[in-house]
């Protein structure tokens, strides 16, 4: 789970982190407000929006007026950021952060991550800030540190040392970047986050250590034991159909294409969109139903890939371990004759009962195109997706 | 031999008079998995399934010499139940329990560095379907009955898609020594690496399926072990070719996060070390039959 920017700043300010004086805004008044009350001749106004890079997509204005800063104000509410980290769709920004402007110095580059091959917490920096850790891996990789915590003992003084003089700061700021780090790890830790990321880090005018912007990802399996953290979610911030889904108990992400998937197992559902696209089709999403597929699940399930109108074919896949083949049967003949299904559907159904669950399907009547295999259900996907659309301009035509 | 588990390991039930552990415990009986009790906290001296509960761990290693254990304890108290395992001298442990948060598994894993390699409890999972020594013994949730005893080891992170491998190599008339589960989680008990490890020390292996997906490294440090340190054929398939970046897909560590993570780039690097790639998942079966036909 991603929060925001000003949501991780509250927190980290209360690790004992420095961030500039700034305040929220849901209205270009509220805006003006926030600048009054911060005060000064210059301020940022920042679009709130789950991504990093917001600056390049223009989601951060510098005003130097009042009457500036209800300007980016109207101009940012209720628009659409495109960055390399939301895709094509974009993120819309509901909310606003006001923020008294740095006199910036030096930008560094700082974070805390759960580090897959080590199996420890890294921690990584940079003298070089303001850029992408992407962008400085492939560009300039020495000019990274990275240091790996032991996870029984935890973060030491000299390591947060090492990477305050990794970062090029003025032995007189090493005290205050001893505690800076220290706080971002304690955050870390007890809050249950997968990443921490100050980006820029900067050194102001008046020789203070400042986060400028923060952001931080939350280990969703923790969630059950960080209520704090779990209230700070943002709805708008997601897909309302993964959202839908992950309240059904479903886990789904939609994707571009137009054939529509109800797989059980994540493994298998990757595998199955991988026949699509080899067939010479793309999947319009991903679903993974889980081991026990009851027909409530299964109607559940269809729904919410029929919620998708760019869908123009089904297929389903299901390998029956605990589950039988004959109950899914069951649930699918159901939920279509429930649902009123328009678009062919194609099901395969392999493992436990696979027999009983064939039978079911021929003996229902509807115009279910069923598979044996795995390559045979995706090529007859992707012909019936085609059929679909050809007939569709047909029509049109 | 197989790996891992044989009929002689006497099993262990973590969660053992639970709606789920009592299900798979009564599975991997009637499979002839050699089950010889199960730990239920408080119900300690309790019979269940015809089998004793014990309170802990240590308690049913002194009493029915239990080795190996599976766990099917909430996510919230799971790795409390590994170390538990660990600390009373289990040598092998599945963990099926789905939702551990990450930072205990980091604590999980510190934990069992702790003990001298030769004395290590080995763990896999979590997240996973499990370990099946096929016509031997189950220690996990899968139909046992597509398993066709045989030379070909399986290492997989999903367990339907592991299902679907052995499938179709029992369509072919290909078996399986063992088949083994990783799991989907960013942090698991063993690596793909760790499983080649013990298929290339197997006699009765031949030849090893490795079913990985997008995220993380351990595909390509499989690899990188199966091209220095392998005499057996390694054959890959890597699922997730249409999976966008930074999104996750079904497994938690399924999301394509930093640079050579992705299934395209997986296959490039793992190509280049020599491992067969399978070119789709509908061609396991038949890319093993090829590989064992050369053999």
């Amino acid at each position: 789970m991603d929060i925001h920017e000003y949501q991780a700043k509250e927190i980290l300010s209360g690790y004992g982190v420095k961030i500039a004086e700034g305040g929220m805004a849901y209205s270009p008044e509220e805006a003006v407000q926030r600048a009054r009350d911060i005060g000064g001749h210059i301020w940022a106004v920042k679009a709130q929006i789950h991504s990093g890079a917001r600056g390049k997509a223009g989601g951060i204005k510098i005003c130097k007026t009042h009457d500036e800063v209800e300007a980016a104000a109207e101009a940012l509410l209720g628009k659409r950021l495109i960055t390399h980290q939301t895709g094509p769709a974009g993120k819309v920004c509901g909310r606003l952060y006001v923020e008294a402007g740095t006199d910036i110095v030096k930008e560094m580059y700082f974070c805390f991550l759960v580090d897959r091959s080590s199996e420890r917490i890294v921690m990584v920096g940079s003298a070089q800030g303001g850029m992408e850790i992407e962008e400085l891996a492939e560009n300039n990789p020495d000019a990274i540190t990275k240091i790996y915590i032991e996870p029984a003992v935890g973060l030491q003084d000299y390591q947060a040392r090492e990477m305050a003089f990794a970062l090029g700061l003025d032995p007189e700021l090493l005290s205050h970047a001893v505690k800076t780090i220290r706080g971002c790890y304690r955050a870390l830790r007890e809050l249950d986050a997968s990443m921490l990321e100050i980006n820029p880090l900067v050194v102001t005018r008046s020789n203070e250590l400042v986060a400028l912007d923060a952001k931080m990802g939350f280990d969703d399996n923790a969630l059950f034991r960080q209520q704090k953290i779990s209230e700070l979610r943002d709805k708008t911030q997601e897909d309302p159909r993964e959202m839908a889904a992950a309240d059904r108990g479903l886990s789904y992400v939609g994707l571009d294409g137009d054939i529509g998937c109800m797989i059980n197992g994540a493994g298998l559902a990757m595998a199955t969109m991988d026949m699509i696209k080899l067939a010479g089709g793309e999947p319009a999403n991903f679903l993974d139903v889980g081991g026990g597929a009851s027909a409530e699940r299964t109607e559940k399930a269809f729904r919410l890939v029929l919620a998708d109108k760019g869908v123009k074919a089904m297929l389903v896949n299901i390998f029956a371990g605990i589950n039988r083949c004959d109950w899914i049967a069951e649930g699918v003949v159901e939920a279509v004759k429930k649902i009123d299904m328009k678009i062919p559907l194609i099901v395969r159904l392999s493992g436990t009962n696979v027999e009983e669950g064939r039978r079911i399907i021929a003996e229902s009547g509807l115009p279910i195109i069923t598979a044996e295999t795995l390559a045979e259900a995706a090529e007859k996907a992707v012909q019936a997706r085609n059929e679909a659309v050809a007939k569709e301009a047909a029509q049109g035509a | 031999m197989a790996i891992l588990i044989d009929e002689t390991t006497r099993i262990i039930v973590q969660g053992f008079t639970g709606k789920i552990g009592s299900f798979h415990a009564q599975d991997m009986i009637n499979y002839g998995s050699n089950v010889v009790g199960g730990i239920t906290p408080g119900k300690g001296g309790q019979t269940h399934l015809g089998l004793p509960v014990f309170n802990t761990v240590k308690e049913a290693v002194r009493e029915v010499g239990a080795e190996a254990s599976i766990i099917f304890v909430p996510p919230a108290f799971a790795a409390d139940s590994i170390m538990e395992a660990a600390d009373a001298g289990i040598k092998y442990c599945v963990a099926i329990t789905d939702g551990i948060p990450t930072q205990d598994m980091m604590t999980v894993k510190n934990f069992l560095r702790r003990s001298p390699v030769e004395q290590r409890m080995i763990l896999t999972g979590p997240n996973c379907a499990g370990t099946i020594s096929p016509g031997r013994a189950m220690l996990g949730i899968m139909p046992g009955h597509i398993y066709m005893r045989g030379n070909v080891g399986i290492v997989g992170r999903s367990g339907t898609l592991g299902y679907e491998a052995a499938d179709q190599m029992k369509r072919l008339n290909i078996g399986i020594s063992t088949s083994v589960g990783i799991g989907g989680d960013p942090i698991n008990g063993s690596s793909h690496r760790d499983i080649l490890e013990k298929f290339e020390a197997d006699p009765e292996t031949k030849v090893i399926v490795m079913i990985g997906e997008i995220g993380g490294p351990q595909e390509v440090e499989a690899g990188i072990f199966a091209k220095e340190h392998m005499s057996k054929p390694v054959i890959a398939y890597i699922a997730g070719l249409t999976a966008p970046e930074g999104r996750r897909m079904g497994h938690a560590g399924a999301i394509i996060s930093s640079a050579g993570e992705s299934a395209a780039e997986k296959v490039a690097i793992l190509k280049e070390l020599g491992v067969t790639i399978c070119p789709t998942p509908a061609a396991m079966g038949e890319t093993v039959a090829a590989v064992l036909a050369r053999l």
